[in-house]
C-alpha cells in the first residue's frame, strides 16, 4: 500500500495519468464522430516520429513554447501570474526584427545584439507588468491582458511602417542574413554543401528541408539556470518566499515590491528569448500583420501547467505539445478528421493536470489508511 | 453633431454587449468564491452553438437559448473540477479555454463541411426599433435586443446579489464559506448553480457575438472579449454595476477608435486601436488602484477547515 502510494503522490504520475485521460476522450470523440482512433493516433505518431525531418520539425516548434512554458512556470513559482508572456513575445520578436534590419555586423556581434535587443524589450514589456502591481497593487492578469493587446497593435504598426514593411506584403523585410542563427545556413546552399549533403540523404533531409537552429540548445540552458536561480541561490529563495506568503516575506525582511518587479522582468525576459530566437533561428525571418494572436505565450500557459512548474518539465511538455500539435496536423491530412481533435486533447490533458493534483491527497490517506491496518 | 453622438452611443453598446454577459458571468462565480478563468472558452462555445442552433433551426431565438444551455454545460465541467474535486480552479479554468475552442471548431469543421466558419444564419435577433427604421437618428441606436437583454440582467444580478436572501447567500458563501456553512447553507450547491449560471451568462453573450453582432461563427468571432470581461470584473470589483460601467467604458473607447479611425484623423489606426486598452490602464492608475477579491475566491471548501 505504501509503495503504491509512494508512487501516487509523484507529480509525474498524475501528469502522466491526465495525459492518458487526453488520450482517451480523443479516442473517444474519434469514435463517436466516426473515425477510427487507431488510424488517427498511428498518423499522428507516424507525423511525428516517421521521418527525421518531421523530429526535427517538433524540435524546433518546441523551442519557443519551452522558452514561454518557463516564462510563466517561473512567475507562477513566485506568485505571479503572467498571461503576457504573449505580449512579452510580440515585443521581444518586433525589437529583434527592428535591430535585425538596421543593424548588419559580423554574425559574432549581430546575432547577440538581435537577441539583447529581443531580450531587453521582453524585459521592459514584464517590468511594466511587475511595476504596476508593486506600485498601484492593479492586478497582473489585468495588465497582462491588456498589454498583449497593445504589444499586437505595436507590432501590426511597425510592420505598417515604411522603413520597415516590404513593398506587397503584409510583413516586414527579413533582418539581415547575419542575424540568422540557423545552423550552417550558408553552407547547406552552397555548391559544396549540397554536394556533401546528397551523399547524406538523412541530414539533407533534416539541414536543408527544416530550420535547425540554436534556439533549442539556448533553451536547455535557460531551463538549467532557472532551476539553479530557483532552487540553489539566495535571490530565487527570495522570490519563491514572496510568492508563498508575502507577509511572512516581508516580515522577513525581503522587500516584497522589488522581487515582485524582478520576478517580472526575469519571466519577462524569457519570453522575450524566445520571440527573438524565433526571429533569428526560423523563417521567415520576419514579423507580419496579425489579426489574431498566435498563441506562442498562451500555449507556454499550458506548457507550464502541464509540467506543475517545474522548468525541467517544461522542456517535456513544451516537446509533448509541438509534438500533438504538429503530428496532430497529419491526423486532418491522412484520414480527414478535424485537427481541432489535438486542441480537444490538450485542453482535456490540461483539465486532468487539474484534476489529478488531488491524486497526492488521495495518495495520503491511502497510506494513511494502509497504516491503520497495519496497526 | 447629434448624429454622431447617438453614432457614437449605438457603437459604444454594440461592442460592449458580449463583454457585459461575459463580465457578469464571472462576477456570479466568483462572488460564490470559484475564480473562472475560463469565460472565453465559455463565450466561444456558446458563440459557435449560438450560430450552428440558429442556422439549421432559423430561429435565432433557440440559437440563443441553445448557447446559453452550452455554456452552462462547460461551466459544469469547471464546477465539477473546482467543487467537487477541489482542483486549481485557474487550471481547470484554462483548460476550459482550451476545451471551448477545440470543440467549436471540431463540431463546426463536423456540421458545416470540413470549414471553420458556420454559414450565415437567415434571422439575426432583432434590434429594438425593427428593422425598418428611416430615421437617421434612430438608426444609429437602433441596437441589438441584446443591449436591452445585457442590461436587464445586470440590474437583476444587482437586484439578486445586494436586495435577496439568495444574493447574500451567495456573497457569504463567497467571503466566509465556513460561516454560511454553519447557517446551514449549502456551499457546495450555491456554488454549482453559480459557476453553472457563469456559464449560461457567458454562453448567451458568445451567441450575442454571432446572432446579432456578426451572423456566423468564425474561428476569431470570440477573440480575447472572455479575458476582457475577466478584466472587467477586477476593474468593476467583483460588482454587477461596477462591471457594466467597466464594459461601458472600454465599449466607448473603442467606439472612439472606430469613429476617429474613420475619418481622416493623423494617428495611424494601429495606434488608435490600442486606446482601449491603454485607457483601461491609465483609468485603473488613477481611479481604481487595489481591488480586493471575495475572500475564500479561489479557496476550495474543506468541510472542518478554518
Amino acid at each position: 500500500m505504501q509503495k503504491i502510494a509512494n508512487i501516487l503522490k509523484k507529480q509525474i504520475t498524475s501528469t502522466i495519468i491526465a495525459i492518458i485521460f487526453g488520450f482517451i476522450v480523443a479516442a473517444i470523440i474519434l469514435a463517436a464522430t466516426g473515425y477510427s482512433p487507431a488510424d488517427a493516433f498511428t498518423a499522428m505518431f507516424e507525423g511525428i516520429f516517421s521521418r527525421p525531418k518531421y523530429i526535427s520539425n517538433v524540435i524546433i516548434k518546441s523551442t519557443p513554447i519551452i522558452l514561454t512554458g518557463l516564462s510563466v512556470a517561473f512567475a507562477f513559482k513566485t506568485g505571479l501570474f503572467n498571461m503576457g508572456a504573449e505580449g512579452q513575445y510580440i515585443m521581444s520578436s518586433v525589437f529583434a526584427t527592428i535591430v535585425g534590419i538596421k543593424l548588419d555586423l559580423p554574425p559574432v556581434l549581430q546575432i547577440p545584439m538581435v537577441i539583447l535587443a529581443g531580450v531587453f524589450a521582453g524585459a521592459v514589456y514584464g517590468a511594466v507588468v511587475g511595476y504596476l502591481k508593486a506600485r498601484f497593487g492593479i492586478h497582473e492578469v489585468i495588465t497582462s491582458i491588456m498589454l498583449n493587446w497593445v504589444a499586437l497593435y505595436f507590432s501590426n504598426f511597425i510592420v505598417s511602417l515604411k522603413t520597415f514593411h516590404q513593398p506587397n506584403s503584409t510583413a516586414t523585410f527579413t533582418v539581415n542574413e547575419s542575424s540568422f542563427t540557423t545552423i550552417l545556413h550558408k553552407w547547406k546552399v552552397s555548391p559544396e554543401g549540397i554536394a556533401w549533403l546528397k551523399e547524406h540523404p538523412t541530414i539533407m533531409d533534416v539541414l536543408l528541408k527544416t530550420d535547425v537552429n540554436i534556439g533549442i540548445i539556448v533553451a536547455i540552458i535557460m531551463v538549467i539556470v532557472i532551476s539553479i536561480l530557483l532552487n540553489r541561490t539566495t535571490k530565487g529563495y527570495e522570490l519563491k518566499a514572496v510568492g508563498f506568503n508575502k507577509d511572512a516575506a516581508e516580515f522577513a525582511g525581503i522587500n516584497v515590491k522589488k522581487n515582485i518587479l524582478h520576478s517580472m522582468i526575469i519571466a519577462g525576459a524569457i519570453a522575450g528569448l524566445a520571440g527573438a530566437l524565433s526571429v533569428t533561428g526560423v523563417q521567415p525571418h520576419r514579423i507580419s500583420t496579425m489579426a489574431a494572436f498566435e498563441n506562442y505565450g498562451f500555449n507556454g500557459l499550458s506548457v507550464a501547467l502541464i509540467a506543475a512548474n517545474s522548468p525541467i518539465g517544461c522542456l517535456f511538455a513544451g516537446l509533448l505539445f509541438a509534438g500533438l500539435l504538429y503530428g496532430g496536423q497529419s491526423i486532418q491530412s491522412t484520414i480527414g478528421a478535424p485537427s481541432e481533435v489535438i486542441n480537444i486533447m490538450i485542453g482535456t490533458i490540461v483539465f486532468f493536470v487539474a484534476l489529478t493534483r488531488i491524486v497526492p491527497v488521495l495518495a495520503d490517506k491511502l497510506a494513511k489508511r494502509g497504516e491503520k491496518h497495519a496497526h | 453633431m447629434l448624429t454622431k453622438l447617438f453614432l457614437l452611443i449605438g457603437i459604444t453598446l454594440m461592442y460592449s454587449t458580449p463583454l457585459i454577459f461575459g463580465g457578469l458571468g464571472g462576477v456570479i462565480s466568483e462572488r460564490s468564491g470559484v475564480i473562472n478563468i475560463g469565460i472565453e472558452g465559455m463565450m466561444t462555445i456558446g458563440a459557435f452553438v449560438g450560430a450552428c442552433v440558429g442556422y439549421y433551426t432559423e430561429n435565432p431565438w433557440l440559437g440563443l437559448l441553445a448557447a446559453g444551455a452550452a455554456g452552462g454545460l462547460i461551466a459544469l465541467l469547471h464546477a465539477v473540477a473546482s467543487i467537487t474535486f477541489k482542483a486549481d480552479q485557474t487550471i481547470s479554468g484554462i483548460a476550459i479555454n482550451l476545451l471551448g475552442s477545440g470543440v467549436s471548431l471540431f463540431l463546426c469543421r463536423l456540421f458545416f463541411e470540413g470549414a471553420t466558419m458556420s454559414k450565415p444564419v437567415p434571422h439575426k435577433l432583432p434590434k429594438i426599433f425593427g428593422s425598418h427604421v428611416s430615421n437617421n437618428l434612430l438608426k444609429n441606436i437602433n441596437v441589438d435586443v441584446t443591449v436591452v437583454l445585457a442590461l436587464v440582467c445586470a440590474i437583476l444580478l444587482w437586484f439578486v446579489l445586494y436586495k435577496t436572501k439568495w444574493g447574500l447567500r451567495i456573497r457569504s458563501v463567497g467571503e466566509h464559506p465556513a460561516a454560511a456553512d454553519t447557517l446551514g447553507i449549502n456551499v457546495t450547491l450555491t456554488r454549482y448553480v453559480c459557476v453553472i449560471l457563469s456559464g449560461v451568462f457567458a454562453g448567451v453573450g458568445g451567441a450575442s457575438m454571432t446572432l446579432a453582432i456578426i451572423s456566423n461563427f468564425t474561428p476569431t468571432a470570440i477573440s480575447g472579449q472572455g479575458f476582457i470581461a475577466l478584466a472587467a470584473v477586477i476593474f468593476g470589483k467583483w460588482s454587477p454595476h461596477g462591471v457594466y460601467g467597466a464594459c461601458i467604458l472600454f465599449g466607448f473607447a473603442q467606439a472612439l477608435t472606430v469613429l476617429l479611425g474613420g475619418g481622416n484623423f493623423v494617428v495611424p489606426s494601429e495606434i488608435l486601436s490600442m486606446l482601449p486598452y491603454i485607457l483601461t490602464i491609465v483609468i485603473l492608475i488613477l481611479f481604481v488602484g487595489k481591488s480586493s477579491a471575495p475572500k475564500a475566491d479561489g479557496v476550495p471548501y474543506e468541510k472542518g477547515s478554518r
